[in-house]
């Protein structure tokens, strides 16, 4: 029995390092489009996992999540940038995540206190505040027309194409750079938000969801958790806003709209509420798609290429037509999200692996596996 | 004093419109507990098929198929997709509000594709004509949509009030299991109230693409979205709520606008957004709207 558990974690560990050594020799394969989408998935991952552990698992739901990476993508470039104190962009990178989570420390006062469909409406406002803001704020955010963001130097390596870079016979461009700091961003936000999940605020977070009243009565502080869950998201937010900005190398005060924000409560429920690996899944999803059917438009039935006469359908539509259809698919088959359909499947599985032997012999012993799962929290 | 009556009017008209797209927020939230982010693009479906239809059928019987055919869209759309899923906790009210957002997306594409950078006009029949009222000359689409929106809401009150349905409605919003245990069809109740909320959304289209505007245009249905902050001033799950919170915003728009001049410290442009600053102002005083009900906790 002792040999099974150890058994398990070698293998998952052996996965995890095979998935890690993957992703890393990717760019030495891959041309600049594939690993921009990469870079944007990256990105809206690290977004995605913030706002599951707000919405997912704390259960506040947000429509604001636009307005916080605007907050981190303006305040690195503002930070960093001229006009602006002109910080090294290392340290501009750090501040802005510390300003984003300040942010959202700021709108706690509503967060604490305003709940359910009434915190998401009261979250649509800072999108719309925030844009206002964007537009008429000049000369810190440079108005509709964006500013441009300076390159991320971190210890005299710039992440950007200015010098040559070249190894194992391939040419280091900002993409495949920029791809291994979102590499290892990512990585941080996935051990932490785990961390985060699986200790003790995670089960403080879920037992208010939950039930607040029961939740307190076991000592959970309701409003400082309510405000942490805030805080703690708004500053994955700022994190993907400043990989955003990196990776666009442009910020405009558009791209930061209600559509961005509904994009990433659509990604964390596709994916499945409250869960780290299907918040990425859905974000990897919500952003490959349309750039996917944009570049492969000619090759699809019944899409038109870009620029033909209106009334056909073009790829940016039909992007949006199978986005959106999408997401009712899938939430009409699988309320529980593309995370909730991988362990369906992985149970399935498991259960036609361990059929041959006689169904009664090897009577329910729940794997160490299965015990893991139990505590998850389910939908 | 004539700037003042004037822009006070058009806040008045204003808020009578969104009043219309309120009232339909919050009658199918309290029937389904969902916060239908589609709305605004049934608004806009309701808007492009009285503009396409006009020309043949004449505006009004143009507006009646507009409006049942909206209606039937909401309908179907309760019907088939949300509550295809079945139930009724709140978990399940969450995903249902994703799922209209992926048919707005799907609804909204199509329209946009259609209508394209294209002025619709709807042929209404008040054209821009003004008349004088006292001191203030206003357009005669306003004083109808005014009109037309109290008639209406009274009608949707008398509804709720005097019906069987509206009390299956109100019996459903309190408890869902004593409702269905004393006989109320739920999954009709809720439809219907879907219906009714489409219904809405498609007329108030009308009097939103009216003189003074331009036109019906695709991001026309944007405007629902200034509808929620009504929906929730009021409190989300009280129709006279959503009355007073339409009013609220539709002046402050107004008097934000007309006043701009004078608050250029807050920016160009800040009309369209002060009512989102309004209702953050109410909910940190109010957590659930003017009017809504402190929610008993039973342990």
């Amino acid at each position: 029995m002792s040999e099974r558990p150890s058994r398990t974690r070698a293998l998952r560990l052996g996965r995890t390092f095979a998935a890690v050594a993957v992703l890393c020799a990717l760019p030495f394969y891959l041309d600049a489009f594939w690993l921009r989408i990469g870079l944007f998935s990256m990105a809206a991952a690290v977004g995605a996992v913030g706002l599951g552990l707000l919405s997912g698992t704390a259960g506040q739901l947000s429509l604001g999540h636009a307005f916080f990476l605007a907050v981190g993508a303006y305040g690195y470039v503002w930070l960093a940038g001229e006009p602006g104190p002109g910080l090294p962009t290392s340290v501009a990178a750090v501040l802005a995540v510390l300003l984003a989570g300040a942010a959202g420390g700021l709108f706690s006062p509503v967060a604490g206190r305003v709940r359910g469909v009434y915190l998401g409406v009261a979250t649509l406002a800072l999108v719309f505040l925030g844009h206002h803001v964007l537009l008429t704020a000049d000369s810190v955010t440079g108005g509709f027309n964006g500013r441009s963001v300076p390159p991320l130097e971190l210890g005299g390596f710039s992440f950007s194409s200015d010098s040559e870079l070249t190894l194992l016979g391939v040419p280091f461009g900002a993409e495949e750079r920029l791809w291994y700091l979102g590499l290892a961003l990512f990585a941080v936000t996935w051990f932490t938000a785990r961390g985060l999940l699986r200790g003790r605020p995670g089960r403080a977070l879920v037992a208010l969801r939950d039930s607040e009243t029961a939740a307190a009565v076991m000592g959970v502080d309701v409003a400082r958790h309510r405000a942490a869950a805030f805080v703690v998201s708004s500053m994955y937010a700022g994190l993907a806003g400043v990989l955003l900005a990196l990776a666009f190398r442009r910020v405009v005060p558009d791209y930061f709209g209600l559509v961005l924000s509904i994009d990433y409560l659509a990604m964390i429920v596709i994916g499945g509420l409250g869960s780290v690996a299907g918040a990425t899944a859905g974000a990897v999803f919500v952003t490959a798609l349309p750039l996917l059917m944009t570049r492969y438009a000619d090759q699809l039935p019944l899409v038109a290429a870009p620029g033909t006469d209106d009334g056909t359908v073009g790829p940016t539509e039909a992007a949006r037509y199978l986005y959106g259809a999408a997401i009712v698919l899938i939430l009409l088959f699988a309320p529980d999200g593309l995370h909730g359909l991988a362990r369906r499947l992985r149970a399935r599985l498991r259960r036609i692996r361990a059929a041959p032997p006689p169904a009664g012999a090897t009577a329910p012993s729940p794997s160490p596996a299965s015990a893991v799962r139990a505590k998850e929290p389910t939908p | 004093m004539t700037t003042f009556l004037d822009t006070l009017f058009n806040g008045l008209a204003l808020g009578a419109v969104y009043a219309l797209v309120a009232l339909g927020f919050v009658i199918i939230f309290k029937a389904s507990g969902v916060m239908n982010f589609a709305h605004g693009s049934l608004l806009l479906l309701g808007g492009y098929l009285t503009a396409v239809l006009h020309d043949d059928l004449g505006f009004a019987a143009a507006l009646a198929v507009s409006v049942l055919v909206t209606a039937a869209v909401a309908g179907a759309m309760d019907r088939f997709l949300l509550q295809a899923g079945g139930g009724a906790d709140p978990h399940t009210a969450h995903v249902q509000t994703i799922v209209t957002i992926g048919v707005d997306i799907v609804i909204l594409t199509d329209l946009s594709r259609r209508i394209g950078g294209d002025l619709l006009s709807l042929g209404d029949p008040w054209g821009d004509d003004v008349s004088a009222l006292g001191p203030v000359t206003v357009a005669d689409s306003r004083i109808a949509a005014i009109v037309v929106s109290a008639l209406v809401i009274t009608g949707v009150f008398a509804l709720f009030r005097y019906t069987s349905w509206g009390l299956s409605l109100r019996a459903a919003a309190e408890d869902v299991e004593a409702a269905s245990l004393m006989g109320v069809r739920l999954v009709r109740v809720r439809m219907l109230a879907w219906c009714l909320a489409g219904a809405l959304a498609a007329l108030a289209a009308v009097f939103l693409a009216a003189f003074p505007a331009p036109g019906l245009e695709r991001t026309t249905g944007q405007i629902a979205l200034k509808a929620f902050p009504a929906a929730i001033l009021g409190g989300m799950a009280s129709p006279p709520g959503a009355l007073a919170g339409s009013l609220l915003i539709g002046l402050t728009e107004a008097l934000v606008a007309g006043y701009q001049s004078e608050l250029h410290v807050l920016g160009e442009g800040f009309g369209d957004v002060a009512p989102y600053a309004v209702m953050v102002l109410v909910l940190l005083v109010r957590p659930t709207g003017l009017f809504g009900g402190k929610a008993a906790v039973r342990v």
